[in-house]
């Protein structure tokens, strides 16, 4: 398996402003918006544009962690997944959800998260951010907000890799 | 971990780390009961059908709100209004249903075994909803998720079972589970409901239930199994009462946050007082809550590891 640093910390960190400074922009502020991050990786990554929406507007947002296995339309192809815990403590009916993930792919994970916000309530809106879209979809849903787009082969992975649970920030390229 | 088991049939067959992962699995389902739409996609497209030989209103209606919160279609059988009264045998019963395509059978009856039976013949999976005085394995899952989530651990705690231990099922599938965890196990009642070499199990005897509570962390009531000759081990439900039954006096030896559990339904006046059954220290209701949490969880990782 050959190895490729793609994003490095720093960049992380810029790209990540940068997606924060879409939201705000998009959103004329950050009125009436709520945070989303799907587990795991999503969850850290909403986190830290909260840290940084709360630097730049002096607000902080509202954040919930949402597990979408219970969701998944390959639930029961895969070996029993975990099922994790949804934790939304906020009403998020009439808010606009800015759902979280770390890579875009086919998009069946945003299908299965909107699924799952829509049983929680009625947005006004939901929008989708994400560090890497790595393209390949197989839905129709696109992302408001990209990181960076890259293509991935079919003998590549995209792997992001955050502190918080993985020890050091990066996104690498496997490749065979 | 990854769940391999198609049934649930005891707890006696399970690993302590296959229960902690049914807990924690449970925990994640249990949000769904307090939302407004109460029902996630999960087991759509699944069967579960319900075969209860003995009465049942608590366990029955909990694995159907579960598997029906899940999306799983729900089938009940009662036995008063099945082909059992024809004289069908379970075997029969079980190929037949098993020709219908169900994804899981919970079962109840009163010979031990039962579900073990019904397991080997059929591809489903087999859930014990109880066996006679065997076991009642989704009852002791929810009353350590009640413990757990009370009292923050299990481990240290001093649990004390009151009542008629011999017919028990649930007091045998809490024996099971709780002497995975570094735990006070005590057994109290009167000597004819103790069965010979309950130590052996690795529990406490103490015929004197006002010794038997003090400083307990968890005292868990038990009804008399009448449907099983319970009375006929006793003089008299008054003595009986006299002796075994859970009164504020009882609190007042056990630790200061106590929890009192029972698993249902409860014969008020006899084996607990109505102050001590609806006091500050009953979680009897949230049992039942858990109860459904609990099913949750077993139902999708069984459906899960069977597919």
């Amino acid at each position: 398996m050959k190895k490729k640093v793609f994003l490095d910390k720093k960049a992380i960190d810029r790209t990540l402003t940068r997606i924060t400074h879409e939201i705000l922009e998009k959103n004329e502020g950050c009125d009436n918006l709520c945070l989303i991050g799907i587990r795991t990786r999503g969850v850290y990554l909403a986190k830290r544009i909260q840290d940084k929406i709360k630097s730049i507007e002096k607000k902080e947002l509202p954040l919930g962690i949402l597990d979408i296995t219970m969701y998944r339309d390959d639930i029961f192809k895969l070996k029993t997944p975990a099922v994790k815990k949804t934790d939304i403590s906020f009403d998020i009916n009439n808010k606009i959800v800015i759902l979280i993930d770390d890579v875009m792919h086919t998009g069946r994970t945003t299908r299965a998260a909107i699924d799952a916000l829509m049983d929680l309530g009625r947005p006004q809106k939901i929008q989708l951010g994400v560090l890497v879209d790595r393209g390949n979809r197989e839905l129709p849903i696109h992302p408001d907000y990209a990181g960076v787009l890259y293509n991935v082969d079919t003998d590549e992975e995209v792997l992001v890799r955050l502190k918080e649970i993985d020890g050091k920030d990066e996104v690498i390229i496997m490749s065979a | 971990m990854n769940w391999v088991k198609k049934d649930l049939l005891g707890i006696k067959g399970l690993t302590k780390e296959e229960i902690l992962f049914i807990l924690e699995t449970a925990e994640s389902f249990k949000e769904i009961s307090l939302r407004e739409i109460k029902k996630v996609p999960t087991l759509r497209g699944k069967t579960i059908i319900t075969l209860f030989y003995e009465p049942s209103t608590r366990t029955r209606t909990s694995f159907e709100i579960a598997a029906k919160r899940l999306s799983a279609d729900t089938i009940n059988i009662s036995a008063s209004t099945s082909s059992y009264v024809k004289g069908e045998t379970l075997k029969d019963t079980a190929k037949n249903l098993e020709s219908m395509r169900p994804d899981v059978i919970i079962i109840r009856h009163s010979m031990p075994g039962a579900p073990h039976m019904l397991a080997g013949m059929i591809d489903s999976s087999v859930v014990n909803g109880g066996d006679g005085s065997h076991e009642h394995p989704t009852q002791a899952l929810l009353d350590l998720y009640t413990i757990k989530e009370k009292k923050g651990r299990l481990d240290g705690l001093k649990i004390v079972i009151i009542g008629d231990i011999i017919h028990s099922r649930v007091a045998r599938s809490n024996i099971f589970a709780l002497r995975h965890f570094n735990v006070d196990i005590v057994c109290s009642g009167p000597p004819t409901m103790m069965p010979p070499n309950l130590e052996e199990l690795g529990v406490r005897v103490e015929y004197d239930m006002n010794k038997a509570v003090e400083d307990a962390d968890v005292i868990m009531m038990l009804r008399i199994q009448k449907e099983r000759g319970g009375t006929s081990y006793i003089p008299s439900i008054r003595e009986y009462s006299t002796l075994y039954g859970l009164k504020a006096s009882h609190i007042e030896r056990a630790k200061k946050d106590v929890i009192i559990m029972h698993p249902g339904p409860i014969n008020r006046g006899v084996e607990i007082t109505d102050e001590v059954a609806d006091g500050p220290y009953s979680v009897i209701l949230d049992q039942v809550e858990n109860g459904v949490a609990v099913r949750m969880g077993i139902l999708y990782l069984l459906t899960g590891s069977a597919s």
